[in-house]
């Protein structure tokens, strides 16, 4: 089936061409396809795609590629904002040890 | 090197999967089974329905699943008993080592994206589980989907451990594992076809239908209020607000997830709108059908509220949906959020008004 696309031109993805060696560990952990490398640089071929889940620059050991990463959950939203830090999902970055639970 | 110690603070072998225990150069590892019992799939039907979904897990350690010689794989999972079950189940009839991780009872993906399935945990649970005494390879098969948490080169670095990344789904696992650890590029993959959103339904009706249940207690209590204590009135006016909270729960939890790849609009809150508007229309069918308070400013607030209850939970479901980001999400709610609370704030308003004037 087509992949489902959610907003245009929102995410935080970012490459840096010249920290990347090639070692293609990007393209193998993002789960949305939105990596190529087509002359052995990486390259973001499918932006849109991009879930800003993280995995790409959790995994380049050399910082070449960067996003703001989280879960695109609008209950997360919701719950930092009303500043309910044991509630069941938040956004990570606000308290990392927050109570159990999400999705 | 040190005498074999067994695993610190090991699985506990009570537990209804654990078959039995086998005996290691590391100390005595927790047998499972690869088949699921009846009580297993009744449990994951339960956790679907959002009933005790944060204490579904199973105990972190290491375990043995057939007879795994020093030489198999090793698997990393989450202590979430649904991802674990799924784990040890597309492994029938193979040998193996399966090393879990303390995820606080979450999802792989979800707790990888939280840090709960990260490389310190994965690190200190290589180091209590003793694995590098058991097995006789340096090789770790993780889900791909643990990669937001998880810096493969980082694990390797500190605890010698090579990282390899399974397929995202774990039904590819078999085929991953014939083809010599590779997958081909639809295993890497997310996609979120229709039975994986239909999967996602039921949490979301019991979620909904509990705080539905509330806001009729209160409406009740209001129309109460309002029509000077006639209980009468007041059970009319719930059972109007039942039959519109039942119309826009199913639009926004149900209809918009199924239908969503041909909704129009690309933020969830749009995508919630036209089956939001399908509710309303149903609803005044119903009630123009029965006659019952047709015109009045209560029937339009009805109007109002079931699009904007259905915009509401259809934007929720950026939560449970696969291919939403942060970004995304904020700067739906940006627009989405104001307009729903206007219009709920509308309707509650016209509701209200509707108990003056008859």
């Amino acid at each position: 089936m087509k992949t489902l696309i959610y907003l245009p031109d929102v995410v935080t993805l970012a490459l840096a061409p010249h920290k990347c060696t090639g070692c293609g560990t990007c393209l193998l952990v993002c789960p949305r396809a939105v990596l190529t490398m087509p002359n052995g640089a990486v390259e973001i071929s499918n932006r849109d795609a991009c879930i800003e889940c993280g995995a790409c620059q959790r995994n380049c050991p050399f910082g070449a590629i960067t996003v703001k990463a989280g879960v695109g959950c609008a209950a997360a939203v919701i719950n930092s904002f009303l500043g309910r830090k044991s509630a069941c999902c938040t956004l990570p970055s606000d308290d990392p040890s927050c109570g159990p639970g999400c999705c | 090197m040190p005498a074999p110690t067994a695993q610190v603070s090991p699985p506990r072998l009570d537990q209804t999967f654990v078959t039995g225990a086998i005996q290691t150069s590391g100390g005595p590892v927790p047998c499972v089974s690869s088949s699921l019992t009846g009580r297993d799939v009744l449990g994951s039907v339960r956790v679907r329905f959002g009933f005790g979904r944060m204490h579904y897990t199973v105990d972190p350690g290491l375990y043995a699943i057939g007879n795994p010689r020093p030489d198999d794989p090793v698997f990393v999972s989450a202590n979430y008993k649904l991802s674990f079950d799924k784990l040890r189940e597309v492994l029938q009839g193979r040998n193996g080592w399966i090393l879990v991780l303390d995820t606080k009872g979450i999802n792989v993906w979800c707790a990888a994206g939280k840090g709960t399935f990260g490389t310190e945990e994965l690190i200190q649970r290589l180091s209590s589980s003793n694995l590098g005494q058991i097995v006789s390879h340096r090789t770790l098969i993780l889900p791909q989907l643990s990669a937001p948490g998880v810096a493969a080169f980082e694990v390797t670095k500190r605890s010698g451990f090579k990282v390899v990344y399974g397929p995202v789904e774990a039904s590819d696992l078999p085929s991953f594992l014939d083809a010599g650890l590779q997958a081909t590029p639809a295993m890497r993959t997310k996609t979120f076809p229709a039975v994986e959103r239909l999967v996602l339904v039921p949490v979301e009706v019991v979620s909904a239908v509990e705080k539905g249940i509330v806001v009729l207690a209160l409406l009740f209590l209001a129309g109460l209020l309002l029509s000077k204590g006639s209980f009468d009135e007041a059970l009319h006016h719930t059972y109007t607000a039942m039959v519109a909270l039942i119309l826009g729960i199913a639009a926004g939890v149900l209809c918009t997830p199924l239908l969503l790849p041909w909704l129009p609009g690309r933020s969830f809150s749009m995508k919630g709108l036209l089956p939001g508007i399908a509710g309303a229309v149903l609803f005044f069918l119903i009630q123009t059908n029965e006659g019952a308070r047709n015109g009045t400013l209560e029937f339009y607030a009805w109007l109002l509220l079931i699009p904007a209850l259905s915009t509401y939970l259809a934007m929720n479901f950026t939560g449970s949906s696969t291919f939403t980001s942060l970004s995304g999400v904020k700067k739906e709610m940006r627009w989405a959020v104001p307009l729903q609370v206007a219009g709920a704030s509308c309707g509650l308003a016209l509701w209200l008004t509707s108990f003056f004037i008859h």
